[in-house]
């Protein structure tokens, strides 16, 4: 086998054409432009051709935006992010080195890059920005129309952003951009709950809350629409990173001026942290906007963790949160979550353990979602980092986004079953706004089979739902 | 009611106090506190014995000689029998019929064993059974009337100093020794002495010399939560001083040993009275005035033997009390006023166990009452004031009341939700031992228990943890729904909706750690609660985790809210299939949502193809207007009618007529090929 190329970012811009439409103000229709060192002259170009493409297309079907772009090597995709505003990324499309007649040529692999998953990369970027700093209007009324200001929040922010966009593991899951739920008794769900609303009640200025354990959602007092964001914040971002530090820093910190306050797990991973040297301040809390489609609010997002369970508090904005905040964060926080994420780990346990006497045979993979409440569940991924850990070949991963582009033929239920030269099954079942496909290895395999052993897994699967076979 | 709520005094006396004639000169008045009878003798008896009991039943009178003064006088507790002692050596016995004659003319007596024997008193154990305590030790005796004769039964020898006897609990307690200090308890069975273990009674100070100071007015037999127990005023506490006086509780274990368990600090001296009301121990300080109330149910200090008690509220007089004149003639015309108050706390005040007080003087026997809606606003935790309400009679309403002003959605009770949720597990703790005593005489002991060759003992019985029980339906019709129904009325209160979700949560997380099944009309209010302020995404997580459990109304609700909350279409399905007895509204809601063809699926899949009705699903194809969904579904029956029947052709009483000939007029040319190449188009 010959080397492939990686997909790489050929470049990402934002513009809105309502701004400069006067002779030699087009620059300012540009409002972020990557990479940065691109000369003026080729950004105008660009922008000039995604402005043309985008009208010319739209004369055809004017309710169905322009998507992507096809060619050779780069594939090109748009995405209206706010009325005016458009997003353009431009990847490169991989490609493989082969020798035909003694000459070396390129052969690019187009079926590498597939419209739907980047195409949810782009709208994830506006999404993840809109979280941290609003949506595009809503800064321009800020600022009564001062583009300069938008164009600082861009740069800040992308210019660090899409140093992160992981382009070579994008794969199903962001098209879901789906949540995973921990598995919980009710008991033990109703402790956390009670708990959540414990915190709400006792610390008035705490909006909402969210729960997690591990890299699981357990509650969450937000929209599934922001939730969605912000998980994705949690378990790719923030939480990866500062188990990296705790890791680096070898055991658990402690306070070090008082044995006796630690005898809880708790601490701040967005706050101060160290709460009893007043000099470090209140440390790094950032501020999101959610519900911006209604009324955006903003809140801080405090994230305290203990052992593995992580809480997410959505403080009022307008507030200015001090030490002392913090300090009575951590003492009525610390002991009760050290004490609930035990019982938690417990009950997870349990359930771990009842799962690995079920499932004798783990060779069948699958991938669940929901999109009623996002939820979603893969077995395909071996774990929710998004670092290519995957059971699957990549081209195996593919179909599976594939299918997914398909089941508009579907309608509300429908199945699609693929096999493919290496043996492989893929089966993409959609049913009453649920999807599951599942990936089978087996070699001499038929329908029948397969379609038993599909209904096998969901039968032990999705056994508490309605799904039609 | 009203006016109770607006006064502190959590005492009061009997409203209707037993009247007596007050003692005089040639009227003696006596107490029996088995029968809780007052004799007022008169010059001896000759003029007459009225005697007042709480009941009609035991309220008789009656004339008798007058053999000299009257020392004790006491009927059994059948009424049948009287003894009188008017000596010191013997007591004398007249049988007594209630209907008509009274006292028998024959009068029989009875002395006590040995010569210089002093008779200290009498007391009736059982019907036909007295006991005679003398400064030697008991004697039992049974009484045998129609012999008009007694025979001795059993007897223990003793010095004994003095005695007190707890009727409830038929037992004795003899005080010897020179202090007085050492306790016999005896335990009277009928025909039968049990002696318990002797015990010392700690004494606060040691008097030099020695001499008695253990007295029998500061000892009181009582029964606390179950428990017999000695009750010891002492008025000096050991070691410490100027700490004023304390009680000391010793309970009786299992009938055999008495321990030191509780102590009272009353942190005052003077003299003192105690009465037992509702299991609460009552303290009457003359010199103040006022009486304390403890509870040793309650928490205190413990240093793990004896735990160390605090009045559970501040020291208040009992309720004043005025007593209604009798009907004098002219009193009324005069427009004197017909009631006196009496003076509480008086110097001729008697007091009696369990909670009876008499004042001898005016004639009254009153019984003291507990008022609990004072209480409620004198215990501040509101934690500790329900548990201190579930152990009172007849406390429910008042409960109810303390749960409507707690769980009431205001931004004062948002802070209490920590208290809250103590509070539930408390109640439900309660509730919880209901539920079982109710499962234990559900499954009955054995009739035959006492034949049965069965070995598996019977498990102790369990006790119910209070009298009271709050249980789902009470909280449900006086707490929750009405806070439900407010928030509807008033639109959002600051916090409101959130309160009320977060309250009954709350609640079926105490429920559920319990382990007490969650009635449905309590899901329901969770959901309406959460529709209301419309945290769909919150109802759907706490669905996604069955905190409320599945059933077809809630299925029906859930349906009910898809023009809200599209989600709770997909999950009134799941719920559906969940119950799996609900095929029959799966195909509804889904041929409502013309999914025709999976719904034929699953009637397939859940194996009833045969049953169902061919005209349903020929009707909701041919609404749907798709020629092809409406040929399939044709040839899906047609199929069935030639498996069952041998022919395609449909049964008259399917009634399949008008969808033959919708068949006939869409695929007229009866070519099943053309008809295919629609399906494939």
């Amino acid at each position: 086998m010959t080397s492939k190329s990686e997909i790489n970012l050929q470049n990402f811009y934002v513009y809105n054409s309502a701004f400069g439409q006067s002779d030699g103000e087009e620059d300012k229709k540009i409002l972020f432009y990557y990479p940065p060192k691109t000369d003026f002259d080729t950004q105008m170009k660009n922008v000039g051709l995604s402005e043309a493409i985008v009208k010319f297309t739209d004369t055809f079907s004017s309710d169905q935006l322009c998507e992507a772009l096809h060619t050779q090597k780069s594939r090109q995709l748009y995405y209206q992010a706010e009325g005016g505003f458009w997003m353009v990324m431009t990847v490169g499309i991989p490609f493989v080195t082969k020798v035909k007649d003694g000459t070396e040529y390129f052969e690019y692999q187009s079926d590498d890059v597939q419209d739907n998953v980047y195409l949810a990369v782009l709208r994830q970027s506006y999404q993840m920005f809109r979280l941290f700093k609003g949506s595009f209007t809503s800064i321009l009324s800020n600022s009564r129309g001062d583009v300069i200001h938008l164009k600082h929040k861009l740069d800040h922010f992308f210019s660090r952003y899409l140093l992160t966009l992981k382009l070579n593991h994008s794969d199903i899951l962001d098209i879901f951009q789906g949540i995973q739920f921990l598995p919980l008794d009710k008991q033990t769900f109703l402790h956390v709950q009670c708990f959540v609303n414990l915190i709400e009640a006792t610390f008035a200025q705490v909006k909402y809350t969210a729960f997690l354990y591990n890299d699981q959602l357990v509650w969450s007092g937000l929209e599934p629409e922001d939730m969605q964001v912000v998980y994705r914040y949690l378990v790719t971002s923030l939480l990866p990173a500062h188990l990296e530090t705790e890791l680096q820093g070898g055991s658990m910190p402690r306070h070090p001026s008082s044995p006796f306050l630690s005898s809880h797990y708790g601490r701040f991973v967005t706050g101060p942290a160290n709460l009893q040297d007043a000099s470090g301040g209140t440390g790094k809390v950032p501020k999101v906007y959610v519900n911006n489609d209604a009324t955006p609010e903003i809140y801080h997002l405090v994230v305290y963790r203990a052992l593995s369970a992580t809480v997410c508090l959505f403080i009022e904005g307008s507030l200015h949160l001090n030490l002392d905040l913090f300090k009575r964060l951590d003492i009525f926080l610390g002991p009760q979550l050290t004490t609930l994420v035990s019982e938690v780990a417990e009950q997870c346990g349990r359930q771990a353990a009842g799962i690995n006497a079920n499932s004798l045979d783990p060779s069948p993979k699958f991938v669940y979602f929901n999109k009623l409440n996002l939820a979603q569940k893969s077995t395909v991924h071996l774990d929710s980092r998004r670092t290519g850990n995957v059971a699957v070949t990549p081209e195996v991963l593919r179909l599976l986004a594939d299918i997914n582009a398909d089941k508009a033929r579907m309608s509300t239920t429908g199945e699609t079953i693929l096999k493919t030269m290496t043996d492989y099954w893929v089966v993409g079942k959609v049913s009453n706004l649920r999807e599951f496909y599942v990936v089978i290895h087996q070699k001499n395999a038929n329908l029948i089979e397969i379609n038993d052993e599909v209904k096998r897994l969901s039968d032990s699967q999705l056994k508490s739902i309605f799904f039609h076979d | 009611m009203a006016e109770d709520i607006s006064d502190d005094y959590y005492l009061e006396l009997s409203a209707t106090p037993v009247r007596f004639e007050s003692v005089s000169k040639v009227t003696n008045v006596f107490f029996d506190d088995s029968n809780k009878q007052v004799f007022a003798v008169r010059s001896g008896g000759v003029t007459g014995v009225i005697v007042k009991g709480p009941t009609d039943q035991i309220t008789t009178s009656f004339r008798m000689e007058d053999k000299g003064p009257v020392l004790s006088i006491k009927f059994s507790p059948d009424q049948h029998v009287l003894a009188i002692q008017r000596t010191k050596t013997s007591v004398e016995f007249v049988n007594f019929t209630t209907d008509g004659e009274g006292l028998d003319s024959v009068e029989y007596s009875q002395s006590c064993k040995g010569k210089n024997t002093v008779i200290l008193g009498f007391v009736w154990t059982h019907n036909n059974e007295i006991v005679f305590v003398t400064d030697h030790g008991v004697e039992l005796f049974q009484v045998v009337p129609e012999k008009h004769c007694l025979k001795a039964l059993k007897s223990h020898s003793l010095s004994v100093n003095w005695f007190v006897f707890c009727p409830q609990n038929c037992l004795l307690l003899l005080s010897s020794g020179t202090l007085g200090n050492q306790m016999q308890p005896l335990y009277f069975k009928p025909g039968n002495i049990i002696k318990l273990t002797k015990f010392e009674i700690e004494l606060g100070v040691v008097p030099k010399p020695a001499k008695l100071c253990l007295l029998e007015r500061d000892v009181t037999l009582a029964t606390l939560y179950g428990s017999p127990s000695i009750v010891v005023l002492r008025h000096q506490p050991r070691g410490v001083t100027g700490q004023g006086a304390e009680i000391v509780i010793y309970t009786i274990q299992k009938m055999l040993t008495a321990k030191m368990s509780h102590i009272l600090r009353l942190d005052m001296s003077g003299r003192f009275a105690i009465n037992v009301i509702d299991n609460l121990i009552v303290v009457h300080h003359q010199a103040s005035k006022t009486s304390m109330l403890f509870d040793i149910n309650m928490a205190g200090e413990s240093d793990g033997f004896v735990t160390y008690h605090q009045p559970i509220v501040g020291m208040q007089p009992i309720k004043p009390f005025s007593l209604r004149l009798p009907m004098a003639t002219g009193s009324q015309m005069l427009g004197e006023p017909a009631h006196i108050s009496c003076e509480l706390y008086s110097p001729n005040w008697v007091v009696f166990q369990p909670n009876i007080v008499i004042d001898a003087k005016i004639g009254c026997l009153w019984y003291v009452g507990l008022r609990l809606h004072p209480l409620v606003n004198l215990i501040q935790d509101k934690c500790l004031l329900v548990d201190f309400l579930l152990q009172r009679k007849d406390s429910k309403p008042v409960i109810i009341q303390v749960l409507q002003k707690i769980l009431e959605p205001s931004e004062k009770n948002l802070s209490h939700i920590v208290a809250i949720a103590e509070l539930f597990d408390h109640l439900n703790d309660v509730y919880r031992s209901f539920l079982e005593v109710e499962m234990q005489s559900q499954m009955g002991t054995p009739a035959s228990s006492g034949l049965s060759v069965s070995p598996a003992r019977p498990s102790a019985p369990v006790l119910p943890k209070a009298p009271v029980v709050i249980d789902q339906s009470d909280m449900y019709t006086n707490v929750f729904s009405r806070f439900a129904d407010r928030h509807t009325k008033d639109g959002d209160v600051v916090g409101g909706g959130k309160f009320v979700v977060w309250v009954l949560l709350e609640y079926i997380r105490s429920l559920t750690d319990f382990h007490i099944p969650v009635q449905h009309y309590l899901h329901e209010l969770v959901i309406n609660s959460l529709v209301q302020h419309k945290a769909y995404y919150q109802l759907h997580q706490l669905l996604q985790y069955h905190v409320v459990s599945d059933s077809k109304p809630l299925a029906c609700l859930l349906l009910s809210l898809e023009n809200l909350y599209p989600a709770a279409h997909q999950l009134a399905l799941d719920m559906l299939k969940r119950l799996s007895t609900a095929n029959e509204e799966i195909i509804e809601v889904l041929l409502s949502k013309q999914q025709i063809l999976p719904a034929l699926r699953f009637v397939r899949s859940v194996g009833v193809v045969d049953q169902v009705s061919a005209r349903k699903f020929l009707e909701a194809a041919k609404s749907m207007g798709d020629s092809a969904i409406f040929y399939a579904v044709f040839k899906f029956f047609e199929q069935r009618n030639q498996r069952l029947k041998g022919s395609t052709a449909f049964s008259k009483g399917e009634h399949c007529e008008t969808y033959v000939q919708y068949y006939q007029t869409l695929f007229n040319n009866n070519d099943n090929n053309a008809a295919c190449n629609i399906l494939e188009n």
